[in-house]
């Protein structure tokens, strides 16, 4: 290779546009004639609609449709069933999907029951609160025990209980295991509800041409492939006849899949009724009940092991709240099952997960996507053996790690991608060895007391974790040269500010020996690429990335091919860079890629037969199965022990996601995946009252955290290269965010030696209103 | 989360405004800085039919009277206050505690007299009005009448103020000599509202004995709360850190806060006890 790219910390292709403002966002497209949605949205968790009164609103000036569930006429379906659960023997599975909008009963609040479409969204606003909506209050299922009691109210009145899922895997024996052990484990853990709250909002913007017969659709999704296929099915029109554009998203995390929200399902179809474009901006009082959510799990776990800390086996069971509908399967739950393992050699496992139905917000993947909850329960559980054991917990932790020699490592167990659960590659120690060493555990002791002696309370956190990436099925990629010499690379996936347009440019430079500025990448807009699934799952580096890999080597023989031709020499002699191809040692004979171009594409004569015009490429890619990251997280915090104030001291990233295609885009994700994570970890949650009223709908009360709250942090890598793609990436997408709750409760419990006052912490979010109760219990 | 429908006027002069205000009575309200109005009539919890924008009727001024004390105009930005001179001399309180009022962008339109008129008990600044004993001066078309800021907050968002008054300006008496002031506070990020904020004012004589104490807290219950009785315990003392300990005590047992999503109300009594006591010590040094 003439010169690389990959690996190279480029700054960001798209950056210039976004920080001036130039970068189009869904709210930024405006069309002649536009009208602006607005939605009545339940204010119950769980009520029946006895009326509808739309006159009113009908009647004000501004209003051009108020349309209720029976106005929709066929249109009115269940969602689509976006992941089918795999097959994993003797499991239950009950699916009930949203519908576009709420009919005979409401299920959660903010469930849309009426669409207002008017001049402005002011006049939409104003006409939502002139409908008269009638309802019969019903006792809302909230709770998740609860839910189980046979007299809980049910979310689904056509289903026996409100069980959506129920699901056991085992690997090896675990009752044998638990004969044989010399230490039983055993807690319960709990990790509540958060929101992603994105910056961007969700949004859509649907416009008809009919002259055109065409319907256009921005939205502000990471699938955009699937919502073109899955509009254009709903709306009886051809593929062809739908573009779905997701231009510049302000953040994803997983809510912005393919849901065929309501509001997603809506609008196109009012604007194709109305033959006039409408927009939706959901307002972020509308994001805190009407996008997705994610968390709410109780885990009763048990870690058995020998007397020597080797782990014997875990038995585990959970619920898990689905929220109102379960569009998304079990992909989350089975994360959580499947991530529960993390990096260690763990012989015999028995998890089963209930999934259930609560008249909440729909669950469905959040960064992290149910990863975190595994890793809390079993870090948590080696933090109690270590103390039982009398081992330092870094050493229990190292006594388990699966070895470099056992990869691929089977779990056995079947992933959310439906494979046997299999670690690719990996080499763990050196991980949690890099850790160690860059917070200062070793000297740590003698820091903890030198600073006690002052009065002030450190504590310091090493946790380990795995994150599953890279996930099938497939993306493609087409790669073509211009005339111009620049280069165009397209792909199907989604784009909110992940660097692809800098990342995928750095892989096709690397084989065109262009420069990475030189590559224009477009993303997300299916008229220009429409094969794909989407940006989920940590996977566009490693599957996107690998399809662009592929369809660069394809265009680069081609370059070779021609210039062999052009020159009349052997490919072998040739050197492709600096954007053009030259022959080796000969610098004055060059040609640029421009100029290849227009040969590979001739104007007159004859080509050879079976001669594919211009030098293009399209190359698909799926791998046979996830790649697993792998990484550890540790940090040194001060807490007031009177205030429950934190304030973090240091804080190392140790990460492995395989071969590094960027390691400032990399150290981005990453810091920002530990920023989520803290928000999770120590400010967010969701407070719901009983009869399922959310308390903090606003980012004046839900507390993101702020710049002032994340840390300063050393991220450091490792590099294993996955043997399961043409790069050796892994993805890095969510790992930041993994960890961090099971760290802040180690470390919190070593700073306020909570342990040796028979004090644990066993549950995220934490606040320091929240720690000073679980102190002082007796308060 | 767009406003209702509202009429908007924004007349030249007090007398212009007063005179919409009676006009319109309670279906009016007054829009100064707009930072906590404005974002309460998009969520639609606020509807006014009718809004009378103060931004053009002067109200400004601050000023530093010879004696000490300081007057300020109800529609002085909380950043002029910040920023003022004669303020941060003569009662540093102010500055020390405005610099917790949200972030600077709010501060920049934010207006004192707005934030005293909406009377939210979690904010700082009514808090710092009882610790200073502040005399608020409102006027209507009727005429003028001064009320003592410990009678001018009567509930939550909830203040003396006549359908047809409006908060014209707050005069700040000179702090004696040898008065220390301190401002403390516990929220969950910089510039959110506190889970518990405590002003502590003590004044010493030339022997060091506590000759006047003031303890003010927000977010203690429904209105800002003052502890009278811890004030009045440390009157006569020489404040020693026992006599501290021992107000802080009570200043626990005085508020009565109500909780919220972020804070417990036991685990906010505890934390009025624990930065009553911070902030006593803090203002015991600077009455030195």
């Amino acid at each position: 290779m003439e010169t690389r790219q990959i690996g190279r910390p480029v700054t960001r292709n798209e950056d210039p546009r976004l920080l001036t403002g130039r970068a189009l966002f869904v709210d930024d497209v405006e069309l002649p004639g536009l009208l602006h949605a607005a939605f009545l949205r339940s204010p119950h968790a769980r009520a029946r609609i006895l009326s509808i009164d739309t006159a009113a609103a009908k009647a004000r000036a501004g209003v051009v449709a108020v349309i209720t569930a029976e106005d929709l006429g066929d249109y009115w379906q269940p969602g689509p069933l976006l992941v089918p659960p795999p097959p994993i023997k003797g499991m239950t599975f009950r699916q009930r999907c949203q519908v576009p909008l709420a009919k005979g009963e409401v299920r959660h609040v903010g469930e849309p029951v009426v669409m207002v479409v008017a001049e402005s969204r002011y006049v939409a606003e104003d006409a939502v609160g002139d409908i008269e909506v009638e309802y019969e209050a019903l006792p809302p299922v909230i709770a998740l025990e609860a839910a189980l009691s046979p007299e809980s109210p049910r979310v689904h009145a056509d289903l026996p209980d409100n069980i959506a899922a129920e699901v056991r895997q085992t690997k090896g024996d675990y009752a044998a295991a638990r004969a044989k052990a010399a230490h039983i484990i055993r807690r319960r853990f709990t990790y509540d509800r958060g929101a992603s709250n994105p910056m961007e909002t969700r949004g859509i913007v649907a416009d008809w041409d009919h002259k055109a017969e065409k319907l256009t659709v921005w939205d502000t999704t990471q699938a955009p492939v699937f919502i073109r296929n899955g509009l254009a099915a709903m709306l009886g029109l051809s593929e062809r006849q739908v573009r779905v554009v997701a231009p510049f998203i302000g953040g994803g995390f997983g809510p912005k899949m393919m849901m065929f929200y309501p509001e997603e399902v809506l609008v196109p179809w009012i604007a194709l009724r109305l033959d006039r474009p409408v927009k939706w901006i959901e307002d972020r009082l509308e994001h805190f009940c009407a996008t997705t959510q994610e968390r709410s799990q109780i885990h009763e776990a048990e870690l058995a092991l020998d007397g020597a800390g080797k782990i014997l086996g875990v038995r585990d069971a959970f619920l898990m709240d689905t929220g109102a509908y379960n569009p998304y399967g079990l992909t989350v739950p089975l994360n959580s099952q499947c991530t529960l393992l993390n990096c260690y050699d763990v012989p015999a496992y028995d998890s089963t997960f209930r999934a259930i139905y609560t008249n909440r917000t729909l669950v469905t993947p959040y960064r992290g996507a149910g990863r975190q909850h595994g890793i809390f329960v079993m870090e948590r559980l080696l933090d109690a053996a270590a103390r039982e054991l009398g081992l330092d917990r870094a050493e229990i932790r190292r006594r388990n790690l699966i070895p470099a020699s056992a990869f691929p490592y089977h779990n056995e167990v079947i992933y959310q991608d439906f494979a046997p659960l299999t670690y690719d590659s990996g080499n763990y120690a050196p991980i949690l060895d890099k850790a160690l060493d860059a917070i200062g555990h070793a000297g740590f002791a003698a820091e903890k007391a030198a600073a006690r002696a002052e009065g002030r309370h450190l504590g310091l956190g090493i946790v380990c974790y795995v994150e599953g990436t890279g996930i099938g099925p497939y993306e493609g990629a087409r790669v073509r040269v211009q005339a111009s010499g620049k280069v165009t690379m397209a792909t199907g996936v989604g784009t909110q500010g992940q660097g692809h347009f800098t990342a995928f440019a750095q892989v096709v430079a690397e084989q065109l020996g262009v420069d990475v500025r030189d590559v224009e990448v477009t993303t997300g807009d299916t008229d220009v690429f429409d094969w794909g699934a989407g940006t989920f799952a940590s996977r566009g580096a490693v599957v996107t990335g690998s399809a662009a890999h592929g369809a660069a080597v394809e265009v680069r023989a081609k370059i070779l091919r021609t210039a062999a031709e052009h020159f009349e020499c052997a490919e072998a002699d040739l050197v492709v860079e600096g954007g053009a191809v030259s022959l080796a040692g000969v610098p004055e004979k060059r040609i640029t890629l421009g100029a290849l171009a227009g040969l590979a594409n001739p104007m007159r004569g004859a080509v050879k037969p079976g001669t594919v015009p211009g030098l293009e490429a399209t190359s698909y890619f799926g791998p046979q199965m996830g790649a697993t990251a792998a990484g550890a997280h540790a940090m040194v915090i001060e807490v007031d022990p009177r205030t429950m104030q934190i304030r973090v001291l240091r804080y190392v990233v140790v990460h492995d996601c395989g071969t590094v295609l960027n390691p400032l885009i990399l150290a981005g994700q990453v810091q920002g995946g530990v920023a989520q994570g803290i928000g999770n970890a120590f400010f967010e949650q969701l407070a719901w009252t009983e009869d399922g009223q959310l308390l903090n709908a606003s980012l004046a009360d839900y507390l993101l955290p702020t710049a002032l709250d994340v840390p300063r942090m050393d991220v450091l890598h490792t590099e294993t290269p996955s043997p399961l793609n043409p790069l050796g990436t892994k993805g890095a997408g969510e790992g930041g965010a993994i960890p961090v709750g099971a760290l802040y409760a180690q470390a919190i419990e070593d700073a306020l030696d909570l342990p040796a006052r028979g004090i644990e912490i066993a549950e995220i979010p934490l606040s320091p209103s929240r720690l000073w109760e679980i102190c002082n219990p007796s308060a | 989360m767009k406003p209702a429908p509202f009429d908007w006027h924004a007349p030249d002069s007090v007398a212009e405004a007063l005179a919409l205000k009676a006009q319109h009575g309670e279906a009016a309200r007054f829009l100064a800085g707009g930072q906590s109005l404005v974002p309460a009539m998009n969520f639609r919890v606020s509807q006014p039919a009718v809004l009378v924008d103060l931004n053009r009727v002067g109200l400004e001024a601050i000023e530093a009277g010879t004696d000490g004390s300081l007057t300020i105009g109800a529609m002085a930005r909380y950043v002029a206050i910040e920023r003022h001179a004669g303020a941060a001399g003569s009662h540093p309180i102010l500055t020390e505690a405005l610099r917790e009022v949200a972030h600077p962008q709010i501060r920049n339109r934010g207006t004192l007299g707005g934030n005293l008129s909406h009377a939210d008990p979690a904010s700082e600044m009514p808090a710092v009005m009882l610790a200073l004993n502040a005399r608020l001066r409102l006027r209507s078309a009727r005429g003028m009448r001064e009320v003592a800021a410990a009678d001018f907050f009567v509930g939550p968002l909830t203040t003396a103020l006549a359908a047809d008054e409006m908060l014209e300006a707050i005069h700040l008496p000179a702090l004696p000599a040898r008065t220390g002031t301190a401002w403390l506070e516990i929220a969950r990020r910089r510039g959110d509202y506190a889970m518990m904020g405590v002003a502590a004012v003590i004044s010493r004589d030339a022997a060091g004995r506590c000759i006047g104490a003031r303890i003010a807290c927000c977010s203690a219950g429904p209105t800002p709360m003052a502890a009278p009785l811890a004030a009045a315990a440390l009157v006569g003392t020489m404040l020693s850190d026992a006599d501290l300990d021992a107000a802080a005590e009570a200043v626990r047992k005085e508020v009565a806060p109500t909780g919220s999503v972020q804070a417990s109300p036991a685990y906010q009594r505890h934390l009025a006890g624990v930065i009553a006591q911070r902030a006593l010590l803090m203002a015991r040094e600077r009455a030195a």
